[in-house]
C-alpha cells in the first residue's frame, strides 16, 4: 500500500477554486464515503479548511488512484477537471508523508506556526475515524502527524511571538497591563487597521470603549459596533484621563496630542501607565511623548518592526522544524516498510527455523547415543512440521487482500515477532 | 554537623544562582524546575542548620554577623519561595538567587564560633527585635530584585527591543504591584524593629535613642521607604520611579547592615 496526497492550498489555488473544491458540512461525509468507494483507495481522510483542501489516502496504485480521485473531485463538485487540475499537487510515498507532517506542524501555513491547523487536522482525522474510512496505515500516519506537530511546537519556537500588527499590539499591552480585562480603551479616529486592533483588544477583555471621531455620527456608529461610548472631538483631551490604551488613527496633518498635554493627563491619572498606538500616517502623536514616564508610545512602524523580527525568527525556527520532520518521516517509513509482507514472511521463517534448531539441539542432548540415521529422520520430521505450520500464514501474507496490514500486525503479535520501530 | 548543613545549603544556593543566571540566556520548563528544586533543597538544609544552632546554643541563632547574614538569606529565600508559589513570575530567581548567594558567601566568610551571649544580648528582645528586622529587610531585598526586573523590562518596552528576555520577563504592572506590596509588608516590620530596638536599648543601656550609627542609618532607611509609600499615594509615583526608590532603599538597608559595622563604629554588634 502507498500513501497518496492530493490537494491544493493558498499557494497553488486562488480562493475561487478553493471554495469550489471545499467539502463543507454534510458534503464532507458524502465526500469521504465517495472517495472510499473508489476501488484503488483503501483508506481516506479529507482535510478541508479555508486555506486548503487535502485528500490523504492509502492506495494500491498511486497513478491510477490519483486519476480516479481527480475524476471524483470533478464529478463531486461539478466542475471540469481542467479548471482545477493545474492547482493541484500530488505527493506520493515519502513526499506525501513529509507533506502531511509539514502541514500539521504549520510549516505549510500562510502564517508559519499558526496553531489552528493542528486542530483542523485532528478534526479531519477524528471524522474519518468515526466514519471508519481509515485503517492501520492512515491511523498511524495521522497520529504521527499530530505528535510530530507537538514535537515541533515544544522543541522549536515556531509559534512564539506575534506576527500581525494587531496581535503584536495585544501582546505588548499584556506586557504592560498583565491582563486586559477591566482596562479602558479609546479609539481616536477610524480606519481598517485601527478597527482591527480595537476588535482584538475587545476580544481580549478590554472594557469601557470610548470612540472619538471628528464627525460625531460616524463616532456613534463605530461606538455601537464596539459596545462603547461615543465622545465628541472637542472633549477627547478631557476624556483621555480615563483611557489606559489609546489607538490613534485620525488622518490629521499635524499632531493632535502634544507632550505638554500628555504630561497634564498623566498627572491627573496619578501616573497610571498608558499604552498608545499611533497608526496614523503622518503621525498624529508627538513622538516625544514616549519619553514621559509610564507612557509607552508605539507607531505603526515600531509595531511593523516587531512583527518583522518575529516573522524572521519563525523562519529560522522553521529550519529546525524541517530537521525534526525529516527524522519523523524516516521513522515512519521504517515502520511502513516493516508492514510489507516480505520482511514478515522472512521473520516468520527465521522464527520457525530457530525453534526447530533449538528443539533439535535439546533432543540430541537428551539422547546422545542415538545413531545418525535416526537423528536424520527426526530432523526431517521437525522440518516437515515447522514448514506445514508456517505454510498457511505465509500464503495468507502473500495474498493481496484488503486487510493485509492488519493481518501482518496480527501475525507479528501471534508469533512474537518484534517490530524494530523506535 | 551544623557546619556541614550550612556548607551544603551554600552549595545548593550557589548551584541555583548559576542556573538562574543561565536562565537569563535560555530558559525551559526543566531549567526552572531544576532551579526551584535546588533552592528548596538548600532552604531545607539551611533551616536544619538554623534549628541545629538554636538547639546547640540555646538561644536564637542571630547573635553574630555570621548568623545574622545567614538568617537574612533564609528570610529572603522564604519570601522568594512564597512569591514563586503565589505568582510564578518568570525569571524572578535570576534576580534574587544571586543576592541570596552573596549574603550566604559573606556569612560563610565571617567567624562562625558560637560564643556565650554577652549580658546585653541576654534578653527576650534579641529574638523579637532581630526577627522583625530581618523579615522587613528580606521584604526590601525582594522589592530590590523586583525593582531591577522592572527597570530591565521597562527599558525593553520603552526602547522597543522586544527580544527573548522581554518575552520571558513578567508584565510591568505585576512587577510594580508586587514591588509596592513588598514595601508595604517590609515597612511595618522595619517600624516595629526600630521601636522594639529602642525599647531594648532603654532596658539595656537606659536610653531609648543614642544616635548610634546603626540607629541613625535605620532611621534613614525608614525615611526612604516612608517616602516611597508617601509619594506613591500622594503623587502617584509608580513604575520606574518607585523601582528606583526601592533600589535606593535597599542600598540603605545594606549600608545599615554591613557598612555601619565595617566602616563606622557601632554599639550594635551586627
Amino acid at each position: 500500500m502507498k500513501v497518496l496526497v492530493i490537494g491544493l492550498n493558498h499557494k497553488t489555488a486562488n480562493v475561487d477554486i478553493r471554495e469550489k473544491l471545499a467539502f463543507n458540512g454534510p458534503r464532507l461525509e458524502e465526500g469521504v464515503f465517495g472517495l472510499r468507494k473508489i476501488p484503488d483507495v483503501r483508506e481516506v481522510a479529507v482535510l478541508s479548511t479555508c486555506n486548503r483542501v487535502e485528500i490523504f489516502s492509502c492506495v494500491n496504485n498511486t497513478v491510477a488512484a490519483a486519476d480516479s480521485i481527480k475524476n471524483f473531485l470533478a464529478a463531486f463538485h461539478s466542475i471540469t477537471r481542467t479548471d482545477f487540475e493545474k492547482s493541484l499537487y500530488v505527493h506520493r510515498d515519502e513526499e506525501a508523508v513529509r507533506h502531511i507532517f509539514r502541514v500539521s506542524s504549520s510549516l505549510d501555513s500562510m502564517v508559519i506556526g499558526e496553531p489552528q491547523i493542528l486542530g483542523q487536522i485532528k478534526d479531519a482525522f477524528d471524522f474519518a475515524l468515526s466514519k471508519k474510512t481509515t485503517g492501520v496505515l492512515l491511523n498511524k500516519l495521522m497520529k504521527k502527524a499530530i505528535s510530530t506537530a507537538k514535537r515541533v511546537r515544544t522543541e522549536t519556537r515556531i509559534a512564539e511571538n506575534a506576527v500581525s500588527i494587531s496581535f503584536a499590539a495585544v501582546e505588548l499591552a499584556k506586557k504592560i497591563f498583565t491582563n486586559l480585562s477591566g482596562r479602558s480603551f479609546m479609539l481616536l479616529g477610524a480606519g481598517e487597521m485601527a478597527e482591527l486592533a480595537a476588535r482584538h483588544l475587545v476580544n481580549n477583555g478590554v472594557q469601557d470603549v470610548m470612540v472619538v471621531n471628528r464627525t460625531y455620527e460616524r463616532g456613534c456608529e463605530l461606538a455601537s459596533e464596539f459596545n462603547g461610548k461615543p465622545i465628541r472631538w472637542e472633549d477627547f483631551l478631557h476624556e483621555l484621563v480615563h483611557a489606559d490604551i489609546i489607538i490613534c488613527s485620525t488622518g490629521a496633518p499635524t499632531y493632535v496630542l502634544l507632550k505638554e498635554q500628555m504630561l497634564k493627563v498623566m498627572k491627573e491619572r496619578k501616573q497610571r501607565p498608558v499604552f498608545i498606538i499611533d497608526i496614523s500616517v503622518p503621525r498624529n502623536i508627538d513622538p516625544e511623548i514616549n519619553k514621559i514616564d509610564n507612557v509607552y508610545l508605539y507607531s505603526v512602524d515600531d509595531l511593523q518592526e516587531v512583527v518583522d523580527t518575529n516573522i524572521h525568527g519563525r523562519k529560522v525556527e522553521a529550519g529546525k522544524a524541517e530537521d525534526i520532520i525529516n527524522q519523523e518521516v524516516e521513522k515512519f517509513l521504517r515502520w511502513m516498510s516493516s508492514l510489507e509482507s516480505v520482511p514478515t514472511i522472512v521473520a516468520l521463517r527465521q522464527k520457525a527455523e530457530e525453534i526447530k534448531r533449538e528443539e533439535l539441539e535439546k533432543f540430541r542432548g537428551r539422547f546422545p547415543d542415538l545413531d545418525a540415521e535416526k537423528v536424520k529422520a527426526v530432523e526431517y520430521l521437525a522440518t516437515a512440521i515447522s514448514n506445514k505450520l508456517i505454510h498457511s500464514p505465509t500464503v495468507a501474507l502473500k495474498e493481496d487482500s484488503e486487510d493485509r496490514d492488519e493481518l501482518i500486525a496480527m501475525i507479528k503479535k501471534l508469533y512474537g515477532i518484534n517490530e524494530d520501530e523506535e | 554537623m551544623e557546619i556541614i548543613l550550612f556548607e551544603i545549603a551554600l552549595t545548593f544556593y550557589f548551584a541555583a544562582a548559576i542556573v538562574s543566571i543561565l536562565e537569563l540566556f535560555k530558559s525551559t520548563k526543566t531549567s526552572s524546575y531544576i532551579m526551584l528544586g535546588l533552592v528548596v533543597a538548600g532552604f531545607a538544609l539551611h533551616t536544619a542548620n538554623i534549628v541545629a544552632r538554636y538547639v546547640i546554643s540555646g538561644h536564637i541563632p542571630i547573635a553574630n554577623m555570621h548568623e545574622a547574614s545567614s538568617f537574612f538569606s533564609w528570610c529572603i529565600v522564604m519570601f522568594f519561595l512564597f512569591l514563586e508559589y503565589r505568582y510564578k513570575l518568570g525569571l524572578l530567581g535570576s534576580f534574587i538567587m544571586p543576592v541570596v548567594f552573596v549574603f550566604m558567601v559573606s556569612s560563610s566568610m565571617l567567624p562562625r564560633k558560637m560564643e556565650p551571649l554577652s549580658p546585653v544580648l541576654q534578653s527576650y528582645w534579641l529574638g523579637i527585635h532581630t526577627v522583625l528586622a530581618f523579615i522587613g529587610d528580606a521584604a526590601f531585598a525582594m522589592a530590590f530584585g523586583i525593582g531591577i526586573m522592572y527597570l530591565v523590562q521597562e527599558h525593553f518596552v520603552k526602547s522597543k527591543h522586544l527580544g527573548g528576555l522581554f518575552q520571558r520577563l513578567p508584565s510591568l504592572q505585576i512587577l510594580d504591584e508586587i514591588n509596592y506590596r513588598l514595601i508595604t509588608i517590609g515597612f511595618p516590620f522595619l517600624t516595629l524593629a526600630i521601636i522594639t530596638g529602642s525599647l531594648w536599648a532603654e532596658s539595656a543601656w537606659g536610653k531609648f535613642w543614642r544616635w548610634d550609627p546603626k540607629e541613625v542609618w535605620s532611621l534613614i532607611t525608614w525615611f526612604i521607604y516612608a517616602l516611597v509609600l508617601h509619594v506613591r499615594l500622594i503623587a502617584g509615583w509608580r513604575g520606574k520611579r518607585a523601582a528606583v526608590l526601592s533600589i535606593l532603599g535597599f542600598c540603605a538597608v545594606l549600608f545599615t547592615f554591613f557598612g555601619v559595622n565595617f566602616i563606622l563604629k557601632s554599639m550594635h554588634t551586627f
